[in-house]
């Protein structure tokens, strides 16, 4: 019996009726208008359109003209908990993952101090089973104090719940390291994910080396710093047989190294950012921290080649590598500034109307990409059918929003979106079984029902 | 002539299109007049401030804005990193904030850092003039450099110019490059392949890692070569780069004209004979600083009508 890999905190199941929506699941092979009614937290009946009637007073979701999608799974989030709470918590990082549809995130361990012994990992257990408001699950560092010297204790880790390893923000540099960390693999299970960068190529850069950083002056991250590594630690996985996983990939190099690897055999996935899928290093000319991440915004042919392996499957899913920083921060001259952006709240907006509405990427599969992450990460996948825990969002294609006008429900405010007007906002998300998340939505007087639910607002 | 070219802020070359470089190139040949009488002073800033915010060691750079605001009448502040509050850790962002408490009419930044002449602008209603920003630009001194050009050439049409040396960290070379080939020149980069740009030429100028061509120039703009990088083994001895790149009496047509932003490393970039020699432009460069950055001040804050307060 594995242990639970997923926490949050507990929420008596829901009882929910949603009315008339159009039902996107491409795993289920749903994809049309239905009534859902959801009983104690589980979906208890699909049915036609107006054909479901709740007998009792259950909350009704008139949804005719938006779109139901499961729950979304992000495989790479920073929840800055613990130590930099100022930036991110357990409890305002899942209430933004639930206000972008997530129904789960998978935390990062490069806090302070890092997740790589069991007493940090218990307390953060123990803190999400209060505070998570979507299940949580974390990933333990491969070295202890990300320092790429000494394995962590991971079959402890493993046991008490770690999902898997990676030392994410930095590389495991050492290739001896991580072929000790792949072969205890086999003792303890566990995915190793990873972030790809050779520091000797990457050196002091700032950004992607290109056209942009040759007339900022800028030093420049070229896309080799990535794809080298990753053909590396192919390598590796292939020889070990290990499972792995490359980390937000940027650039077409990597894109080719990982189906290089696939094509050898080596059991490897990957897993691009809506940042990455959408903009390029042109948005540095602004010299605006925001666009300051890494690995950092590549060019359009790289850009292209990330929607291209997202289309094809070569890169499995989206991520978002949420990455919360605080206005002080932030708002220093670019060299200086921390990298990261926020990505929970915008990235399926972004991904729909950068993506989608221009026809670069089919709508159900953007779907199956921003759910994938469960399956690679081994936890359960959400799906839209009769007798599954409610995990899903209902999503307005139609409305229009502009990115920060309303604030976030972050603690930050670093979003490479903000400003941007976006198409697509998600108005309910439930995650295991409770509505976690819901938008005040309009009342309309010729449904009764829906003004009552649109009072009661779970989110922040 | 109108001030409708001149921006609010001087922060990068683009900021300027030709008409505006020759707006305040126009100028400077007035303020140059000035330079050359007893008295070097006019009225035109009086009462007003100019604070000086230096993050970085600089010469030639800091003591020309100070000439420039004097000789305009402005109360000067000169701020450096070393000794003041930015040494016990206070925010670009604080310290601007602070200074913006005066009023000031200007706020002339060096940064070790680029866009922070950027950011200042953001936050102050003084008028910011970039004095430098990491790698990224050094406005006043390409002006500077144009208005040599100008003087000598009358105009920078067709003149053919090659920038070599350290191109990568080099903001001098990059402010260069746009507001040559604004002026109508031809800009060619070289130097070694460790520090030249990949894809400089999306700025607009060729480039080439060797001097074989070097004869085509006109004029030889030779950018200093800092010790540090050999540290960083993008050349792998300071001899060795002599031997390629030092520009010399054996590499020098007798027509061709040498500059360089200084400090100079004799010896390295540039032989001793060269830099004594007719053929250096390097001391009009100086001169022209000041001349230059009166303008660059005077078009920002005062603008047309023209010589109005010189005369």
């Amino acid at each position: 019996m594995s242990p639970r890999r997923l926490f949050h905190a507990a929420r008596p199941g829901e009882e929910l009726l949603i009315r008339g929506a159009h039902v996107l699941d491409p795993r289920t092979d749903l994809d049309g208008a239905h009534d859902i009614l959801i009983r104690n937290g589980r979906i208890a009946e699909l049915g036609e359109p107006g054909g479901l009637s709740a007998s009792d007073q259950i909350d009704i979701v008139d949804a005719a003209g938006k779109h139901v999608f499961p729950g979304f799974v992000d495989p790479h989030v920073h929840l800055r908990t613990p130590g930099q709470e100022y930036k991110e918590d357990l409890d305002s990082g899942t209430a933004s993952a639930a206000a972008g549809g997530y129904c789960a995130v998978v935390a990062m361990p490069n806090t302070t101090p890092t997740v790589d012994g069991a007493a940090v990992l218990g307390s953060l257990i123990e803190r999400a089973q209060r505070e998570a408001r979507v299940p949580v699950g974390f990933l333990a560092s491969v070295t202890r104090g990300l320092a790429g010297e000494e394995l962590t204790e991971m079959a402890e880790l493993r046991d008490l719940g770690a999902i898997g390893f990676t030392d994410d923000g930095k590389p495991v540099v050492s290739a001896g390291m991580l072929r000790k960390a792949l072969q205890y693999q086999r003792l303890c299970g566990g995915i190793v994910a990873l972030h790809e960068e050779d520091p000797a190529l990457s050196a002091d850069g700032v950004m992607h080396e290109g056209a942009v950083s040759a007339r900022l002056g800028l030093a420049g991250i070229p896309s080799i710093s990535e794809s080298t590594m990753i053909a590396r630690d192919s390598a590796l996985a292939l020889y070990e047989d290990a499972r792995v996983h490359f980390q937000h990939l940027s650039a077409v190099e990597s894109v080719q190294a990982l189906a290089a690897a696939k094509e050898a055999g080596a059991r490897v996935s990957g897993e691009a950012s809506p940042h990455h899928l959408t903009l390029t290093h042109d948005m540095v000319r602004t010299l605006d921290s925001r666009f300051k991440m890494n690995p950092p915004l590549r060019s359009e042919a790289d850009r292209e080649a990330l929607v291209e392996g997202l289309r094809s499957g070569v890169i499995e899913c989206v991520a978002t590598d949420h990455a919360p920083h605080a206005v002080h921060e932030k708002e220093v001259p670019f060299e200086q500034a921390p990298m990261g952006t926020t990505g929970l709240e915008t990235a399926f907006a972004a991904l729909y109307t950068e993506l989608v509405l221009p026809g670069e990427l089919d709508l159900a599969i953007l779907i199956e990409r921003m759910t994938a992450g469960a399956g690679l990460y081994d936890l359960p996948t959400p799906r839209i059918a009769i007798g599954e825990e409610a995990n899903l969002c209902l999503v307005d294609l139609d409305a229009t929003w502009e990115v920060g006008a309303d604030g976030y429900v972050s603690r930050s405010s670093n979003s490479c979106f903000d400003g941007r007007t976006l198409q697509g906002r998600v108005m309910v998300t439930l995650a295991a079984g409770a509505v976690v998340y819901r938008r005040p939505m309009p009342v309309r007087s010729d449904h009764a029902g829906s003004g009552a639910a649109a009072g009661r607002n779970e989110g922040r | 002539m109108s001030s409708t070219r001149i921006p609010r802020h001087l922060i990068s070359i683009d900021d300027l299109d030709r008409s505006g470089i020759e707006q305040v190139l126009d100028r400077a040949e007035s303020f140059a007049e000035v330079s050359g009488r007893e008295i070097k002073k006019v009225p035109a800033l009086r009462g007003r401030t100019i604070v000086n915010l230096f993050y970085e060691a600089s010469t030639r750079t800091s003591s020309s804005f100070e000439l420039a605001a004097k000789r305009l009448s402005a109360d000067v502040v000169n701020i450096r990193s070393a000794g003041s509050s930015v040494d016990k850790g206070e925010s670009l962002k604080d310290t601007v904030q602070t200074m913006s408490a005066y009023d000031p009419a200007a706020i002339v930044i060096r940064s070790p850092h680029a866009g922070a002449a950027q950011l200042v602008a953001g936050w102050t209603d003084a008028a910011v003039v970039n004095a430098g920003d990491g790698k990224h630009e050094h406005p006043t001194q390409a002006l500077l450099d144009v208005f040599t050009l100008r003087r000598r050439f009358g105009s920078l049409d067709r003149l053919n110019i090659w920038i070599v040396g350290d191109v990568s960290h080099s903001r001098v070379a990059r402010s260069n490059i746009l507001a040559f080939t604004r002026m109508g020149a031809d800009v060619t980069v070289s130097g070694p392949p460790t520090l030249l740009p990949r894809q400089i030429e999306a700025l607009g100028c060729a480039a080439t890692p060797t001097l074989e061509r070097i004869e085509e120039a006109d004029v030889i703009y030779v950018l200093r070569m800092q010790h540090e990088r050999m540290q960083q083994s993008f050349v792998p001895t300071l001899r060795e780069y002599a031997s390629r790149y030092q520009i010399n009496d054996k590499r020098l047509r007798p027509d061709q004209l040498v500059m360089h932003p200084g400090p100079v490393n004799r010896g390295v970039e540039l032989s001793a004979a060269t830099i004594d020699s007719p053929q250096a432009l390097i001391g009009e460069q100086v001169k022209a600083g000041v001349a230059v950055r009166m303008a660059v001040l005077y078009e920002l804050l005062v603008g047309s009508p023209v010589l109005q307060a010189v005369a």
